[in-house]
């Protein structure tokens, strides 16, 4: 296993590449999520205000 | 006949209900696959001959970069249908790629330049393919500098349409630079004609995480694309329906 983490020697390059590449494909997925959140919420006040139905 | 579905795209509510439909499928084929990939890249893949470990930087360097040029030619071929057929949903999925491929492209920049330390003894050089890969990050950071500063939503759909169309014209020169030019970067080794110079034990895992990142932009796309969708269709009754299901 400590072999493994110890990566021939590049550790510090191999982990943080991982680690970095692996947070923007999760603040991706929030940021996704939540950006549509906020869209039907939004849409959601706009129609009990105005009934906005044409 | 042949161009119903073309006309069906163009429907937001179709759209919208397609997304719908379609994103947890994406979300788990592309979660599996990167599962699959990563365990693949560095567990199964023997090490480099000549670069030991530090070459499993390509598992997530590859596809990172490719994730960044898929996304701008998607955002541009999205823009420019946009532009010429007057496609409210297609500005909707340009809209939807920017911050995607910013963010991506940061993560090409990023891994690679931990990839250089090592291998060309620096973490930044002023290269062809870094330089084109950094104009890249400033097409998607100016693309969305350009919809944030301009409060009229059809307007900015249009404006930024035309950058991101412009900007097309670096995509190509990234591709080839490695070609063009004396670069630090290696030529592809996989996006060539002929045989990919790379064994199977090594090669798979990096085909897997490419599929993955490939998903994974769909999944993100048709979650993001939803939401522009509902601020583009500000009166439509259909929303009324659509929220009421969910």
């Amino acid at each position: 296993m400590s072999e493994f983490l110890y990566m021939g020697g590049y550790a510090a390059f191999v982990w943080p590449s991982y680690a970095l590449t692996l947070v923007i494909v999760v603040l991706n997925v929030i940021w996704a999520r939540r950006s549509l959140a906020r869209a039907r919420a939004d849409a959601r006040r706009r129609l009990l205000r105005g009934g906005a139905t044409p | 006949m042949a161009w119903t579905w073309f006309h069906r795209l163009a429907s937001p509510p179709h759209v919208y209900a397609l997304a719908s439909r379609l994103t947890p499928w994406f979300a788990w084929a592309a979660a599996a696959l990167i599962v699959a990939g990563l365990y693949g890249g560095l567990v199964l893949a023997p090490p480099d001959y000549q670069q030991g470990d530090d070459f499993r930087i390509i598992y997530v360097h590859a596809p990172s970069a490719w994730m960044s040029l898929m996304v701008y030619v998607t955002m541009a071929v999205a823009a420019a249908v946009g532009l010429i057929w007057r496609m409210k949903v297609a500005h909707a999925a340009a809209a939807s790629c920017a911050a995607i491929g910013a963010s991506f492209t940061i993560a090409a920049l990023a891994t690679g330049s931990l990839w250089g330390r090592k291998m060309w003894g620096t973490y930044w050089e002023w290269d062809p393919r870094l330089v084109s890969e950094l104009i890249l990050l400033f097409l998607f950071l100016g693309y969305m500098a350009l919809r944030s500063a301009i409060d009229d939503l059809q307007r900015a759909d249009r404006a930024s349409a035309l950058l991101a169309v412009v900007g097309v014209v670096n995509v190509p020169i990234i591709h080839y630079s490695v070609l063009w030019w004396n670069s630090l970067h290696q030529a592809p080794s996989v996006m060539k004609l002929g045989k990919p110079e790379m064994p199977a034990a090594m090669l798979v895992p990096l085909l897997i995480m490419l599929a993955a990142f490939t998903l994974l932009f769909v999944y993100l796309l048709l979650v993001r694309l939803r939401g522009e969708i509902l601020r583009r269709e500000r009166t439509a009754s259909w929303i009324r329906e659509a929220l009421a299901d969910e």
